[in-house]
């Protein structure tokens, strides 16, 4: 999604949040906005505060200290509690569907919110469609598998038309291939309907399809907010870096593909990788720092298994105990991790020109929009 | 052996006719202990709700009082609201010892505890973030709980059937405050032990079998609505 259509106005913001459990302050953010239009995703490990902080901004749960503000007017007595609670739409780890038919479930929040008969109908039938459960209308949700159950969520969330849609790790329940495909399908919601979207995950993958901007919280803390560029490739600190640490973060344009492998042309390079995009997809090819091998170009050719091979300058050698990190400037900046004994015995140091191989099937490939 | 059979026989006999005497008694155990089960419903389920689903100072020391008086001993009860409705005693003014209103009185306080802990346990087996789930779509805290109470239905049912087997079923405190007058305050278990007491054992087995036929037919159609909204 592009920045420019992202209005620089907060819809909900917070200031000053601090909930404490046992004398253990869980929760210490200062400020947050969150602004019209974008998706915005909290990303940390768990216990790292990450569902407080969303219960907080949903005032689902009252902060000891601090204040949340909605479209700039403070969150205050419980009237403006409610009144707030009907424009949000709040999505679970658990479905939490009710113990009755799935269209009354998708149904029950528009009687809530006094949405007329017709236009509940409508809504409840389009939403339903939309992530594929209107076959399932007259279902007891309780009979729902747990796919089933997340998609009938997601339409009871998204027939609410909320001005700003809240999830806390929606897919982290389901099983591999049923979540892909729900994340897919997500994904062309969020864009398509462009509702503000405030999403907390311990999935760095989840924040990099979807993100607008990433926030990083450790131990209650924002340690870092950002565009998934900045946060993934720049980590403000050890911590941070640790966590989100995926691996190389390469945006290219794939090239030719044929067969499942393409190449994704990179900062004047090529790469290869397998995939399945057709030429000219905007992509996102992730890449492990310890899938790369450095080699020295003096060595010898050894033919090996591995599409990828760049030379390139080593531009920073950065030692981080036993493991070395070496960033090497092929047209592009790639990290590669070696140890410390490799590092000694080649010699490597700024200036020093290598060679980075890698297999194309160490790259992971996402489209960029 | 031969009491027994002739027991039955004229209990059948007491039934197929109609008698006027047992259904007037039969009658007035419906009324009695039907209205103190819905009084009881309106104390005990507010009451279980909010214990289920409010932490507050001194709300354990209320359940232990609750799950307490699940257990009374209806003698127990029954002598209490005696000696409050005793011509002398603090409430004595009412004059309704040994009238109906007494025994509902008597019976409601049975009842009462029993939904208010079968409530508490019904509200305690939801999902915690139920709660948080039904707020956020849109309820007022009244809503909320509404909507949990409809989704805790079943085990509500079971409250209502515990509620009211328990009092229909009770003498003690019938007997007590109620004192088993003839037309006017004779309910079946009242009426069973007056009449084994007289050696009058036909007639006890014939309100026996009403009271039993009584209890069924409540449960059993409460079963059917309870069941009815599981498959539903």
């Amino acid at each position: 999604m592009s920045q420019a259509q992202i209005t620089m106005e907060p819809i909900v913001e917070a200031r000053d949040l601090s909930v404490a459990y046992g004398g253990q302050k869980v929760l210490d953010v200062p400020s947050l906005q969150v602004y019209r239009n974008e998706v915005l995703v909290v990303i940390g490990p768990n216990g790292s505060g990450k569902t407080t902080l969303l219960l907080c901004l949903t005032r689902l749960l009252k902060p000891p200290t601090g204040v949340v503000s909605y479209q700039g007017v403070p969150v205050l007595d419980s009237k403006s509690v409610l009144q707030l609670h009907r424009k949000l739409a709040v999505v679970f780890q658990e479905s939490l569907l009710l113990n009755s038919t799935v269209w009354d479930n998708v149904t029950i929040g528009l009687r809530l919110r006094s949405v007329n008969g017709t236009e509940a109908r409508e809504r409840a039938q389009k939403w339903l469609e939309r992530f594929g459960v209107a076959a399932l209308a007259k279902r007891q949700a309780r009979t729902l598998s747990s796919g089933e159950a997340k998609r009938t969520s997601l339409a009871r969330a998204f027939a609410l038309q909320p001005e700003v849609l809240f999830l806390d790790e929606p897919f982290t329940a389901l099983d591999g291939p049923t979540r892909q495909a729900l994340l897919e399908d997500f994904e062309s919601v969020l864009r398509e309907t462009r509702v503000t979207t405030v999403m907390v995950t311990h999935d760095r993958n989840e924040a990099l399809v979807l993100a607008d901007r990433v926030a990083v919280l450790m131990n209650g803390r924002i340690s870092q907010i950002g565009t998934p560029a900045e946060v993934f490739s720049s980590p403000v600190n050890e911590e941070v870096a640790g966590f989100v640490e995926a691996g190389n973060i390469i945006h290219g344009v794939v090239g030719v593909q044929s067969e499942g492998l393409a190449t994704i042309k990179v900062g004047g390079q090529q790469i290869e990788a397998v995939s399945e995009f057709i030429e000219g997809t905007h992509v996102i090819a992730l890449l492990p720092y310890d899938d790369i091998t450095i080699t020295m170009p003096s060595s010898k050719t050894v033919t090996t298994s591995a599409r990828n091979r760049l030379s390139g300058e080593v531009v920073r050698v950065f030692s981080m105990g036993s493991q070395v990190r070496v960033t090497i400037d092929c047209g592009f900046p790639l990290v590669a991790l070696v140890t410390r004994r490799s590092t000694e015995e080649m010699g490597l140091k700024k200036g020093t020109r290598v060679y980075a191989t890698f297999k194309a099937v160490s790259i992971r490939v996402i489209r960029r929009h | 052996m031969d009491m027994i059979i002739d027991g039955i026989t004229q209990a059948f006999w007491l039934l197929v006719h109609g008698d006027r005497q047992v259904l007037q008694i039969a009658l007035l155990s419906l009324l009695v202990s039907g209205s103190a089960t819905l009084l009881s419903l309106c104390v005990g389920i507010p009451l279980g709700s909010v214990l289920g689903l409010v932490r507050f100072p001194g709300r354990r020391f209320i359940i232990s009082l609750v799950n307490t008086g699940m257990g009374l001993p209806p003698v127990v009860v029954g002598l209490v609201v005696s000696i409050f409705l005793w011509r002398n005693g603090p409430l004595g003014i009412l004059h309704i010892l040994y009238t109906p209103s007494a025994m509902v009185i008597a019976q409601f306080i049975i009842a009462f505890p029993i939904v208010a802990g079968f409530t508490m346990a019904a509200t305690q087996s939801l999902d915690p973030k139920l709660r948080l789930q039904i707020l956020s779509l849109g309820a007022s805290r009244v809503q909320m709980v509404w909507i949990l109470l409809k989704e805790a239905r079943l085990p509500l049912l079971a409250a209502i059937m515990a509620g009211f087997g328990a009092v229909i079923s009770e003498v003690g405190a019938s007997m007590m405050v109620g004192g088993n007058i003839f037309g006017q305050t004779r309910v079946l278990t009242t009426a069973i032990v007056g009449e084994n007491s007289k050696g009058a054992f036909a007639y006890a087995i014939a309100l026996g079998a009403i009271l039993l036929a009584l209890v069924y037919l409540v449960n059993f159609v409460l079963t059917m609505v309870q069941q009815r909204a599981r498959v539903k």
